[in-house]
């Protein structure tokens, strides 16, 4: 909303030394957000004068058409030569002679640092400018001369204050609950009990006119729940071609609307004024009474923006005769507009609910100056004093006969709201005195039955629908108080218990693999189908059953992520293309997986419980029932080298070991024992290169090489390693605290073995057969060698592994570990036809 | 010891005259002080302390001699070999200190070789300030409250005083999940997790949730589509706004020192009512201290706590809401959005692993 600071002056006496900046603080005090303060025409200094052009001499034999005009500039301003007038050359054509324009003298400077000088150009002396309104930086929709009205002022006076130069605007975020500020009544009212000064409310007309004899324009309402009250005054005997007074069109264009035509322009003038939206019919074009109604399902509507609408069974219409002329509160129909033709107005004003108007305007993404002010909720009762003051200024400015006003009113429950006194203060955490209350209550506008009474009885005033609970009304009272009168204290809050298990699990997580070289990436989860082809995914595969959305930014990626993969190998794409070869990149994030029978495109008829009170147990599993399962998953990319060369030595590139460590990692900082096995092979790893996680006997996940068609056709870096799992299942598993083992401190013993196995036997599975076979003396095992070559033979491997026996209560003795040891390999050449290498 | 004997002579015996022995001493003597290594005093040491040396020679004669002699050519020689001893002994504790002077200069290395084998990882620093502003409630005595990020339209908006027909639900730009009507959306802030919380903790209640949050606008400088979000929420009985207010001062002056502090303005959220926006007294921002706009807050609106069970006549609760983003972006100078976005870890690396 746009307040120019002149307009409102006219219904509040804001100081007159207050400056701009001083205003707007306290506009944002009470709770409108102050975007912009706007000097109208700033920059335009030196003489500036209403002249009218007397004579126009059109130049020829140049590119262009030119004027050569005599335009009188009152007796202080004219050139010595001619007294009382000024030659002038003017390239524009929309003037003719005896308009009343607007020139700026030599010595004037327009915006832009423009200097008007007596110059010599086509043959002339030009002795000064006739003015555009984009030329002194008024607006920029008009490119020819400004032409005043005829009598806007006398000529030869400074034209500054005629046209607005100098004007202050403030430009002012309104939020939803304040609606009644799309107003000048509504802005002025916040300023008048801000400065302590009265209201003089444009819209308390004592009198409304009394009509002429004539026949007003029948209406009828037949939906009262979405219009509760319609008024429709008839004038006739109009002229069209009246212009709109200067004034009118330059407060319009102040408040960012633009003039149109005397008709158009004063309702929106009064809108502007009163916050009452008005509609102006043109009564020659209406067939038979004006009836609101709803829509019936196949009607079609041309709006003033010139879009067929077609109506659904919930828009609420304005009808007549033929069918719809306009949809309420929204938008006029383009057939019953007013024209430079028109002669008798039907001027309606009415009361719509507002959540009938936000319907209709979402429905038809429609937004107009009205919709956006009943939505927020209008005066209930404005709608007939708003039309009294634009009926006066039609027949002050455009002539002819008021001839009465036809109108339905649905009965009015005023809304009461009771409230203790003591709330404010209360809600507040001071002592706020009952006086304070009432009278903060009453400069908004609330009626008090009785200021004594307790609790108090409230009456909302009809401009504020928003107020309609005792919190609003503690609203009320903290804000014309001012926030700052509240002080800081701090509640002492319950004992708590810190971070959760899982909380702490992740955190431990992400440090762990930062401190392991992995940098985070936070990816977008919107992934298209594209991004899982290049991933190879096949059709069946779990991961391409994708939640959908409705609006996505982007129809390449319409669907939630069902792994972290796509948006991370595009984050390490992305960083190999700024110039690092060697990333090693991390994320963790939910994903999102159907559950089980679940459709992408959700359902149609969702549960909505009532707000009235905690919804039923089954209600709530209702809600949750619609959501999908949303795991927090874990996953690592990475490509180049990971260690890279230096004078140490060469470098190491990152591998599918990488990728299995970055699991192991995960695993044990939250002291989870993560098992590594050659499982299943799924898309995007590469088949032989792929271990399965597992945690607690489940799949969590899968860490190895990607596919090297998968690099290939996702642009990623030749054997780009890649790691994901479900980190909510390894946190699970973490299970209570650990048990800690006691520690013996006799001497331990080692023995190395080397078992020679077929090559496509996994080096877990022979560990674990040696750990199961050697018993309880073992302490630990570790594989510290793998050979293969000659001496082994094709196809079979060495693998050398150390085994640490120890025993808690006594010094091993040498045949107890060889007993053990040999138990192990004896497992081992068992289970997998393992041989001792000598 | 017995006197020596005048009746023999033991100059007879030529290695024991005192003269040789003075020699044998003063040869081994200059060969230790001219030994300049640990090898070449090992050798002097053979030459002249070992079974060969002329002094070992020497006192192999003393046998021979007339018992009357022996006393004195023993004494003579015994000294002779301490003092050779002795010289041996000063000389190899002088040369290892030498040798170990010399190790540590011949062994030194250039410490400023780079050694980065394994480049620094680095947390997101979204991430490690989240976790950061979760310790500050934590440390208030709150607990960290956590919601799925596709959310029940109800939670998201109904039960939070946002009808299906509130203006404020369109100034939200929703993501749907399926369709318009499917009931589903991903959550527009962490506000469903204040709903989720006094749906399913018991009274009192001291939350932060910090989390993921999407809106429908495109990525630039200054949006993103997806973003993060801390919220509060404290329900009891008797709380006010200065409560609220005295909980945001502790919360600004812990993220932005002890000269930060904050105001309020009056505003609106249909889940607050007194509702207030947020401004921050932010002392190291560029160019001089200002207010700039943190966030959003208020008291909770009745109605949000009805539709969760609660009695609003008996607990009153506050609730207040920033975007993280755009407390880091102040907070270390980020400028633009899409830095924090892209996952370009030449940005993320400048943060390590804390904030």
């Amino acid at each position: 909303m746009r307040i120019p600071l002149s307009w409102l002056r006219e219904y509040v006496d804001v100081p007159v030394d207050e400056t701009p900046e001083r205003i707007g603080e306290r506009l944002v005090a009470v709770g409108l957000e102050l975007e912009d303060i706007h000097v109208v025409g700033g920059g335009v200094t030196g003489p500036l004068v209403v002249a009218r052009v007397l004579q126009i001499e059109e130049l020829t034999g140049f590119k262009k058409p030119i004027r050569f005009c005599r335009v009188e500039v009152g007796a202080e301003h004219g050139h010595p030569d001619t007294p009382g007038e000024r030659g002038i050359v003017c390239g524009a054509r929309n003037f003719a002679e005896g308009d009343t324009v607007v020139v700026a003298l030599p010595g004037a400077v327009l915006p832009g640092d423009f200097r008007i000088a007596t110059r010599e150009t086509y043959g002339k002396v030009s002795d000064g400018m006739i003015c555009s309104e984009r030329e002194l930086g008024l607006g920029d929709d008009h490119d020819g001369i400004m032409v005043l009205p005829e009598g806007t002022a006398e000529i030869g006076v400074d034209a500054g204050p005629v046209i607005g130069l100098g004007d202050v605007v403030l430009d002012v975020a309104v939020t939803p609950d304040m609606g009644f500020c799309l107003s000048m009544r509504g802005v002025a009212r916040e300023l008048a009990h801000q400065y302590g000064v009265e209201l003089r409310d444009p819209a308390a007309l004592d009198d409304l006119p009394a009509p002429e004899p004539g026949t007003p324009h029948e209406c009828a309402v037949e939906a009262l729940d979405a219009c509760s009250l319609f008024t429709l005054r008839t004038i006739v005997g109009f002229d069209p071609t009246a212009p709109s007074p200067y004034w009118m069109r330059r407060r319009l264009s102040m408040g960012g609307m633009r003039p149109v035509s005397l008709a158009v322009d004063v309702t929106n003038y009064v809108m502007l004024e009163t916050g009452q939206p008005l509609h102006a019919f043109d009564l020659g074009k209406l067939q038979g009474p004006i009836v609101v109604r709803r829509a019936r399902a196949g009607e079609t509507l041309e709006t003033l923006d010139h879009v067929e609408r077609t109506l659904s069974d919930d828009d609420l219409l304005i009808t007549d005769g033929r069918g719809p002329i306009g949809l309420a509160g929204t938008m006029g129909g383009l057939e019953t507009e007013v024209d430079d033709a028109t002669t008798a107005i039907a001027l309606e004003a009415a009361h719509f609910t507002s959540s009938v108007v936000a319907r209709m305007s979402r429905r038809h993404k429609l937004s107009s100056e009205a919709s956006r002010r009943f939505e927020r909720g209008v005066d209930t009762v404005l709608a007939p004093y708003a039309s009294a003051r634009a009926a006066a200024l039609l027949l002050e400015h455009g002539g002819g006969r008021y001839v009465g006003m036809t109108g339905v009113e649905a009965p009015r429950e005023p809304v009461t709201i009771t409230m203790s006194a003591e709330l404010p203060g209360r809600t507040a955490g001071i002592r706020i005195d009952r006086g304070t209350v009432v009278e903060r209550l009453e400069a908004v506008g609330v009626a008090l039955a009785d200021p004594q009474a307790e609790p108090l009885v409230a009456t909302a005033p009809t401009w504020r629908p928003d107020l309609t609970d005792p919190a609003d009304l503690v609203e009320e009272v903290l804000r014309l108080g001012g926030y700052d009168a509240i002080p800081a204290t701090l509640p002492r809050a319950q004992a708590g218990f810190g971070l959760t298990g899982p909380q702490r699990a992740r955190r431990s997580a992400g440090r762990a693999l930062a401190g392991a070289g992995y940098v985070e990436a936070l990816s977008y989860p919107f992934v298209g189908q594209a991004e899982l082809d290049a991933l190879g995914l096949p059709a069946d595969d779990r991961r391409r059953h994708q939640l959908l959305l409705a609006n996505p930014l982007s129809d390449e990626q319409p669907g939630m992520r069902t792994t972290l993969l796509p948006g991370l190998l595009a984050t390490l794409r992305r960083n190999v293309g700024r110039g690092q070869s060697d990333v090693a990149l991390y994320e963790a994030g939910l994903v999102f997986h159907l559950r089980e029978g679940q459709d992408p495109r959700g359902v149609t008829d969702p549960p909505r419980p009532s707000v009235d009170g905690r919804p039923s147990h089954d209600d709530l599993v209702a809600l949750h029932a619609l959501l999908p399962d949303q795991p927090l998953h874990v996953a690592v990319a990475l490509a180049g080298s990971r260690t890279p060369g230096g004078w140490w030595g060469p470098s190491e590139p990152a591998s599918w070991a990488d990728a299995v460590e970055a699991a192991r990692v995960v695993a044990s900082s939250v002291g989870v024992a993560l098992e590594v096995r050659k499982g299943a092979a799924p898309a995007p790893w590469h088949p032989g290169r792929v271990a399965e996680l597992v945690v607690a006997g489940g799949v969590v996940g899968y860490a190895g090489e990607l596919a090297p068609r998968v690099c290939e056709d996702a642009g990623l870096p030749k054997r780009t390693a890649a790691m994901e799992l479900d980190l909510d299942a390894v946190i699970a598993a973490a299970g209570g605290p650990v048990s800690a083992r006691g520690l013996s401190t006799f001497p331990v013993a080692k023995e190395d073995v080397a078992l020679v196995v077929a090559s496509d036997v996994a080096a877990a599975d022979v560990q674990s057969t040696l750990a199961a076979g050697a018993g309880d003396l073992l302490e630990s095992i570790r594989l510290f060698d793998v050979y293969t070559g000659e001496q082994v033979g094709e196809g079979r491997r060495s693998l050398a592994f150390a085994l640490r026996f120890r025993a808690p209560d006594r010094t091993l003795t040498v045949d107890e570990v060889a007993a053990a040891r040999d138990a192990a390999v004896a497992a081992a050449a068992e289970a997998h036809g393992a041989v001792q290498r000598a | 010891m017995s006197a020596p004997n005048k009746s023999f002579d033991p100059v007879e015996v030529a290695v024991l005259k005192p003269e040789a022995v003075d020699a044998a001493v003063a040869d081994a003597l200059a060969a230790i002080a001219a030994a300049s290594d640990l090898d070449a005093l090992k050798e002097v040491r053979l030459a002249h302390a070992g079974d060969r040396s002329p002094l070992a020679l020497a006192n192999r004669e003393i046998g021979a001699l007339p018992p009357q002699a022996k006393a004195e050519a023993g004494k003579r020689v015994g000294q002779a070999r301490g003092r050779v001893r002795e010289a041996l002994e000063t000389r190899q504790v002088e040369l290892e200190l030498e040798r170990d002077e010399r190790v540590l200069v011949e062994e030194a290395v250039d410490v400023t070789l780079p050694y980065d084998r394994r480049p620094a990882g680095a947390r997101h620093p979204l991430t490690t300030l989240a976790e950061r502003i979760e310790d500050v409630f934590v440390a208030m005595g709150w607990e960290i409250a956590e919601g799925p990020e596709v959310e029940a339209e109800w939670l998201n908006f109904d039960a939070l005083n946002l009808g299906p027909d509130h203006p404020a639900r369109t100034m939200q730009d929703t993501f749907f999940v399926g369709s318009e009507d499917s009931g589903v959306v991903l959550r527009t802030h962490t506000s469903p997790v204040q709903i989720r919380s006094m749906l399913d903790r018991p009274l009192p209640i001291y939350v932060a949730c910090p989390g993921r949050v999407y809106r429908t606008d495109e990525l630039d400088a200054t949006h993103t589509p997806v973003f993060h979000q801390v919220e509060g929420l404290v329900v009891d009985e008797g709380i006010t706004m200065a409560d609220l207010k005295g909980t945001l001062d502790h919360f600004a002056t812990a993220m932005f020192g002890p000269e930060a502090r904050t105001r309020l303005r009056p505003s609106y959220f249909p889940f607050t009512e007194p509702s207030a926006e947020l401004d921050l007294w932010f002392p190291q921002a560029k160019g001089g201290p200002r207010w700039i706009e943190w966030g959003g807050c208020g008291m909770v609106n009745p109605r949000v706590l009805r539709a969760c069970g609660i009695d609003p006549d008996r607990y009153s609760g506050f609730a207040f809401g920033m975007g993280i983003e755009r407390t880091l972006m102040f907070r270390h100078d980020v400028t633009d959005m899409r830095d924090m976005v892209e996952g370009d870890v030449r940005f993320t690396t400048q943060f390590g692993t804390e904030v």
